[in-house]
C-alpha cells in the first residue's frame, strides 16, 4: 500500500530530486504523517541519501513523522492572536483535548497545533480547524467549537 | 482567445466592464479568507438561495478583500444608474431582508456601511448614508496596490483587464526596451515591500546585467510576519495584478521562467494564483510568444511546507530547489547566483503588484506620492487592540497617529495605548511619545523598528512588554534554522534570560546582559533573521525599561500578563454568586453556594482566566 502510493506521487513528480518538498507534501496529505518507508522509498528512487531525505522532513513544519490526528486544530498564535488572549486559548484546548501542543490524541481524532499567523489577524484570536477558520473566540466558544467536532465524529 | 494586441485587450476589456457593472442587480460577497471565517461562504449560499426562491435574475458573485475586515462579511449591491452601496457585518439571517430591501429599491440603512461608485457611474447620496471615502477609515487611502481587491472578482481574467490590467504588459512587448522599463521602475523610486526595501529598479538592473543566459524570477510570498497579512489578501483579491508584474520584471531582467514561493498556510490563495496563471496562459499573456512578441516566460507554483526562515532568499531559493531552507552567506547575491546558481530576481507580492500601475500611470506619478526617500503608498495590517482593524492603503509619510487613531478609531474598549508593533520579530515596539513619527523607512529604523511587511499590532495596558519580547524570541528560536552559533545559541539564551523574568525570577544585572547579548547576536548573525532578532528586546529595553525593572525588582507584572507574577481573587461587593465562573473552572477552584460569595482556592488557581472572561460583573480581580 505504502510503496504503491508513494510511487504514484513519485511518478507524478517525475522523480525530480527539486520537486522533494513537493513530494513529501503530497505523501503528508496521502498518509497524515510521513512513514519511514515511503521516506526510505522516497531516498532510493530519487537517487538522494537518506539523510537529506530526513533533513527535510524534519526541517519544516507541515511535516510530522507520527501519525496525525483525523482533525487538525491549528491554533494561531501570531503578535495579533497573542495580544488578544492566543496562549489562554490554547491552554484550553490543550485540557480539553488532554495531550500537549504538537500532540495527538489517542484514537487519532485530533490533533493540536500552534501555527505563527494565519493572516486572518483582525480577527484575533483565530483557530482554524482542518480548512475552516474561526475569529473572535473565547476560550468557552473555542471549547463548544471542539464539542461540536468531537460530536461530529461519534455520528 | 489569445490577446496579441490592444483590440483584443480591448474587446476583453468590455466584457469585464459588463461583468463588473452589468445592466442588472449584482450581488457581489467579499471571500476571502477573513470574510470566510466570519461566514461569508454562509452568506453567499443564504443569497443564492433567496434570490433562487424570489425567482430574481440577479448576478451572485465573489469577491476578494475590501479591507476593512473588522466588519466582514461585507456585501455590495450594485444596481444599474445607482451608486454601489456596502453592507458590513452580514449574516444569514439578514439575507432575506436584504434581498427584499434590493428587490424594492431601498437601503436598509442600518446595515449600510458606504456608498461607492467607478470612475463614470452616478454619485448621488442615497438616505444619509456616507460615501466610502467620507469613512475615516478608508478617507486616508489610497489604493494602488489594492486598488482591484474587493471589486474584481479574482477568477476573472476579463475583469481584471477591464481594470487597465495588462495593458502595461502590451505596452512593455509593443514599445519598451528592457531598460527603459526599468529606468521608470527605478524613477518611480519603488522599495522593496518585503521589509529591507532595497530599490527594485536597482535590483532589476543587477539581475539584468548579469552574465548568463537563463535568469529567473521569484516572487515571495512567503509571507511570515505575524501580524501582516497583505500579501495573502492581495493574492486572493487580484492574483492578476502579481502575475502581470512579474511579467514585466521577468522582460526586463531577460528571464524565462518564473516561481512563486506560497505558504502552506495558504491554500486559498494558491488556489487563485493557480486559477489566474492558466487563464493567463489561455490567453496567451504568459507561455511562448507573450502577446505574439518573442518574449517567452512561464510561471510555477511552489508551495512553502512551513519555515519562517523561508522568507530570507538564500533559504527561499534553497527551499525551492528541494532542499532544507538554510540561509547561505551573502554575496554572492541573488542577482549573480540564486536558484540553480543563475542570476535571479527576487521581489515580494506588493512590490511585484505595484509594477504595473507604475508602467500605466508612469514613474512621475508614482514617485509623487510618498515622501522624499520612500515614495509610493504602503498596504498596512493595523490589528491588535484596535478598534478597525483591517488592512489599508495609504501614502507613505502618515504619522503612526494617523494609521491608529484616524484609521483605526483609536484602542479597543476605549483602554489606554501602549506601544505600536512594527515589523514583525525583526521590529520593534514604538511608543506612545513617538506617534507622530511620519512612518517611512528611514524613520522607523531610526526608532529602531523596522518597515518589515507592514504589520502593524496595536498594543495597550493589558499587554506586557517583557511578555512581548519573550514572545519573539520564543518565536525566532523556534524558527531559527540552527547553522550559525549566533542565531541559535544567542536567542536561546535571550529568551531563557527573559523567562526568567517572567517567572519572577529576574536578577540584578539581567536588563545589561540582555543588552549586551542583544547586541552580540546582531552583530554575529549570518542572515537577517538573527541579525534583527534582538530588535524587539533592544526596543522594549529602550522604550519600556520601567516594566523589565518592576519584573526584576519588585516580582510585578504592571499589564498582570506574566503568569508567575499574578493571582486571581473574588470581589466582596460585586460578586453575586451567580454560579456561572464556578461551573468553568477547569481545576474546582473556585467554592461558594448560588448566591453566597464565592471564592478562590489559590493554590489550586491555574490561572487560566477563564473566570474573567465568564463574570459578568466584573467581580474577578486580577493582582
Amino acid at each position: 500500500m505504502t510503496t504503491q502510493a508513494t510511487d504514484e506521487i513519485l511518478i507524478r513528480n517525475n522523480y525530480d530530486q527539486a520537486h522533494l518538498v513537493g513530494i513529501l507534501q503530497q505523501l503528508q496529505v496521502e498518509f497524515n504523517y510521513l512513514p519511514e518507508e515511503a521516506l526510505q522509498l522516497v531516498a532510493k528512487r530519487l537517487d538522494i541519501p537518506f539523510s537529506r531525505v530526513y533533513a527535510v522532513a524534519t526541517f519544516y513544519k507541515t511535516f510530522s513523522l507520527t501519525p496525525r490526528g483525523r482533525h487538525q486544530i491549528q491554533v494561531c498564535t501570531g503578535t495579533a492572536c497573542h495580544v488578544r488572549g492566543a496562549p489562554l486559548l490554547l491552554r484550553q484546548l490543550e485540557r480539553d483535548l488532554d495531550i500537549q501542543t504538537g500532540g495527538t490524541t489517542p484514537d487519532l481524532e485530533f490533533s493540536l497545533d500552534s501555527v505563527r499567523c494565519l493572516g486572518c489577524c483582525s480577527l484575533a484570536p483565530v483557530v482554524r480547524i482542518d480548512w475552516d477558520t474561526f475569529g473572535k473566540l473565547t476560550q468557552r466558544q473555542a471549547s463548544r467549537l471542539l464539542k461540536k467536532y468531537k460530536k461530529k465524529g461519534k455520528e | 482567445m489569445k490577446c496579441t494586441s490592444v483590440e483584443d485587450l480591448e474587446r476583453i476589456r468590455n466584457a469585464g466592464n459588463q461583468s463588473i457593472s452589468p445592466d442588472r442587480i449584482k450581488i457581489s460577497v467579499g471571500t476571502a479568507t477573513c470574510g470566510l471565517a466570519t461566514g461569508a461562504g454562509q452568506v453567499y449560499d443564504a443569497i443564492v438561495r433567496e434570490v433562487g426562491k424570489r425567482g430574481l435574475d440577479y448576478i451572485i458573485a465573489r469577491t476578494g478583500c475590501l479591507g476593512f475586515c473588522q466588519k466582514e462579511p461585507l456585501v455590495e449591491i450594485y444596481q444599474p444608474g445607482l451608486p454601489r452601496v456596502i453592507y458590513q457585518s452580514v449574516n444569514t439571517k439578514m439575507v432575506p431582508e436584504l434581498v427584499a430591501a434590493v428587490t424594492s429599491g431601498t437601503i436598509s440603512n442600518e446595515w449600510a456601511l458606504c456608498l461607492r461608485s467607478l470612475d463614470g457611474e452616478a454619485r448621488p447620496q442615497r438616505n444619509g448614508v456616507p460615501l466610502i471615502e467620507d469613512v475615516p477609515f478608508f478617507s486616508k487611502q489610497v489604493k494602488v496596490v489594492m486598488r482591484n481587491c474587493g471589486l474584481i472578482d479574482p477568477d476573472n481574467i476579463a475583469e481584471y483587464i477591464a481594470r487597465g490590467g495588462y495593458f502595461a504588459l502590451q505596452q512593455v512587448l509593443s514599445g519598451m526596451s528592457p531598460d527603459e522599463v526599468i529606468e521608470t521602475v527605478t524613477k518611480s523610486g519603488l522599495r522593496g515591500r518585503g521589509g529591507a526595501g532595497f530599490p527594485t529598479g536597482t535590483k532589476w538592473g543587477f539581475a539584468r546585467c548579469a552574465p548568463g543566459y537563463e535568469k529567473f524570477v521569484i516572487c515571495n510570498a512567503d509571507e511570515g510576519d505575524p501580524g501582516a497579512y497583505m500579501d495573502r489578501s492581495i493574492l486572493e483579491g487580484d492574483p492578476h495584478a502579481v502575475l502581470e508584474g512579474m511579467i514585466i520584471g521577468a522582460y526586463a531582467i531577460g528571464a524565462c521562467k518564473g516561481y512563486i514561493y506560497i505558504r502552506d498556510e495558504y491554500p486559498l490563495a494558491v488556489e487563485r494564483f493557480s486559477k489566474a496563471v492558466s487563464a493567463a496562459r489561455e490567453h496567451g499573456l504568459l507561455g511562448r510568444s507573450i502577446m505574439g512578441s518573442d518574449f517567452n516566460f512561464d510561471v510555477y507554483i511552489s508551495k512553502g511546507a512551513g519555515a519562517f526562515v523561508c522568507g530570507e532568499e538564500t533559504s527561499l531559493i534553497a527551499s525551492i530547489e528541494g532542499r532544507s531552507g538554510e540561509p547561505r552567506q551573502r554575496p554572492p547575491f541573488p542577482a549573480q547566483s540564486g536558484l540553480w546558481n543563475k542570476p535571479t530576481n527576487i521581489n515580494n507580492v506588493e512590490t511585484w503588484a505595484s509594477v504595473s500601475a507604475i508602467i500605466r500611470r508612469g514613474a512621475d506619478w508614482y514617485s509623487g506620492i510618498g515622501t522624499d526617500t520612500s515614495k509610493g503608498t504602503k498596504v498596512f495590517s493595523i490589528v491588535g487592540q484596535v478598534k478597525n482593524t483591517g488592512l489599508v492603503e495609504v501614502p507613505m509619510g502618515l504619522t503612526l497617529r494617523e494609521m491608529v487613531f484616524d484609521i483605526g478609531g483609536g484602542v479597543f474598549e476605549e483602554r489606554k495605548f501602549k506601544a505600536v508593533q512594527t515589523g514583525g520579530p525583526s521590529g520593534g515596539c514604538i511608543p506612545e511619545y513617538l506617534l507622530d513619527l511620519p512612518v517611512d523607512y528611514e524613520k522607523l529604523t531610526e526608532a529602531g523598528a523596522i518597515m518589515g511587511s507592514g504589520g502593524m499590532i496595536v498594543m495597550d495596558d493589558r499587554t506586557c512588554m517583557v511578555d512581548v519580547a519573550r514572545y519573539f524570541l520564543d518565536f525566532l528560536s523556534e524558527e531559527s534554522c540552527g547553522k550559525c552559533v549566533a542565531c541559535r545559541e544567542g536567542i536561546e539564551r535571550l529568551l531563557q534570560i527573559l523567562e526568567n523574568i517572567c517567572a519572577g525570577k529576574g536578577r540584578e544585572g539581567d536588563i545589561e546582559l540582555l543588552g549586551e547579548l542583544a547586541q552580540g547576536v546582531k552583530d554575529f548573525s549570518l542572515c537577517a533573521l538573527g541579525g534583527t532578532a534582538p530588535n524587539p528586546v533592544l526596543t522594549t529595553l529602550r522604550y519600556f525599561r520601567e516594566e523589565y525593572e518592576a519584573h526584576i525588582k519588585h516580582k510585578k507584572c504592571p499589564a498582570k500578563v506574566c503568569t508567575a507574577l499574578i493571582e486571581y481573587s473574588i470581589d466582596k461587593e460585586k460578586c453575586n454568586g451567580c454560579g456561572a465562573c464556578l461551573k468553568l473552572c477547569p481545576t474546582g477552584a473556585i467554592h461558594g453556594e448560588i448566591k453566597q460569595l464565592h471564592e478562590i482556592d489559590v493554590s489550586k488557581c491555574i490561572k487560566c482566566g477563564v473566570c474573567l472572561e465568564t463574570c459578568k460583573f466584573d467581580a474577578v480581580l486580577v493582582s
